[in-house]
């Protein structure tokens, strides 16, 4: 047996080639490497973790049923995260937490909130104040465990784009392909979010007090 | 060298950060942060934002989906 603990996974063609063979070690080391991504990704979606796992278990048997008719248009990773964002998106309506996906055509628009602007016209009149030190790892850990919660205060489209992109650790060129979006709006969605969550975690370490 | 405004500057960050701007642009962009204190402290933040959403708890599919998912292969393709 196969093992691809501390490495990455082999190449697509060794990947299709392995699942199509039935290769019980690559199909579950592809489980644990995307798995936990996938969950995040079906989230953004829908209202329970039991309904994001089933929509993960849903897409894996997807790509069960459909690897031998994988063609190769696109990567093996971004197949599977489009068939996860596809059934997401269906189950999210279903549950009617979230409307379809045509509907959020405007919000990356100006429903952003108090931080969307950070600087006036004219530069700082109040800078931003400073963040605990080192800003990085101890932020890192001091804020893990209000990842979740703060995602959800996003609006959908720019919830997933900042979930694919800063979260997963997908490329630009990744999330245009599984959104089916273009870079400028994938960008644009992207640079909302992460000034959202700049501002809410600027709120935070705000209401825990500064030192200094 | 394009010259910005600190409120043109912070929409900027993300492009900048992607390698999505032209060379005037980008020098603009590092002279400013190099001479303001409110941007360069934004932009730091800002990354240290990036920093912090990539690394989530722990997370995993359960045990029990797992197991499933695995007899479902093993079933679908013997090998």
């Amino acid at each position: 047996m196969r093992s691809f603990a501390g490495g990455g996974l082999p190449s697509d063609d060794v990947i299709v080639r392995a699942l199509r063979a039935g290769d019980e070690a690559m199909f579950a080391a592809l489980l644990d490497t995307w798995s936990r991504g996938m969950l995040r990704v079906a989230r953004s979606y829908v209202s329970t973790d039991h309904s994001a796992e089933e929509v993960v278990q849903d897409t894996w048997l997807a790509v069960i049923g459909g690897i031998d008719g994988f063609e190769g248009r696109s990567s093996v990773k971004t197949w599977i995260f489009r068939i996860v964002v596809n059934m997401a998106k269906k189950r999210g309506v279903r549950e009617r937490r979230t409307l379809p996906w045509s509907a959020f055509e405007e919000d990356g628009g100006n429903s952003a909130g108090p931080h969307f602007d950070p600087v006036p016209p004219g530069g700082w009149t109040d800078p931003p104040a400073a963040w605990p030190t080192p800003e990085g790892e101890a932020l890192a850990s001091e804020v893990r465990g209000m990842i979740g919660e703060i995602l959800a205060r996003l609006p959908p489209r720019q919830r997933i784009v900042i979930t694919l992109r800063d979260v997963e650790g997908c490329t630009s060129d990744e999330v245009c392909e599984i959104l089916k979006i273009s870079a400028a709006n994938q960008r644009v969605l992207l640079h909302r979010a992460r000034v959202a969550v700049r501002g809410w975690l600027a709120d935070y370490f705000e209401s825990v007090g500064q030192p200094d | 060298m394009k010259r910005f405004t600190c409120d043109e500057l912070v929409d900027l960050i993300t492009a900048y950060l992607d390698d999505a701007l032209d060379p005037t642009e980008r020098e603009g962009v590092r002279a400013h942060l190099a001479c303001c204190q409110g941007c360069s402290r934004y932009f730091e933040q800002f990354r240290a934002t990036i920093v912090a959403l990539g690394d989530p708890p722990p997370e995993k599919l359960p045990i029990d989906v797992r197991d499933r998912l695995m007899s479902a292969f093993r079933e679908r393709r013997p090998s």
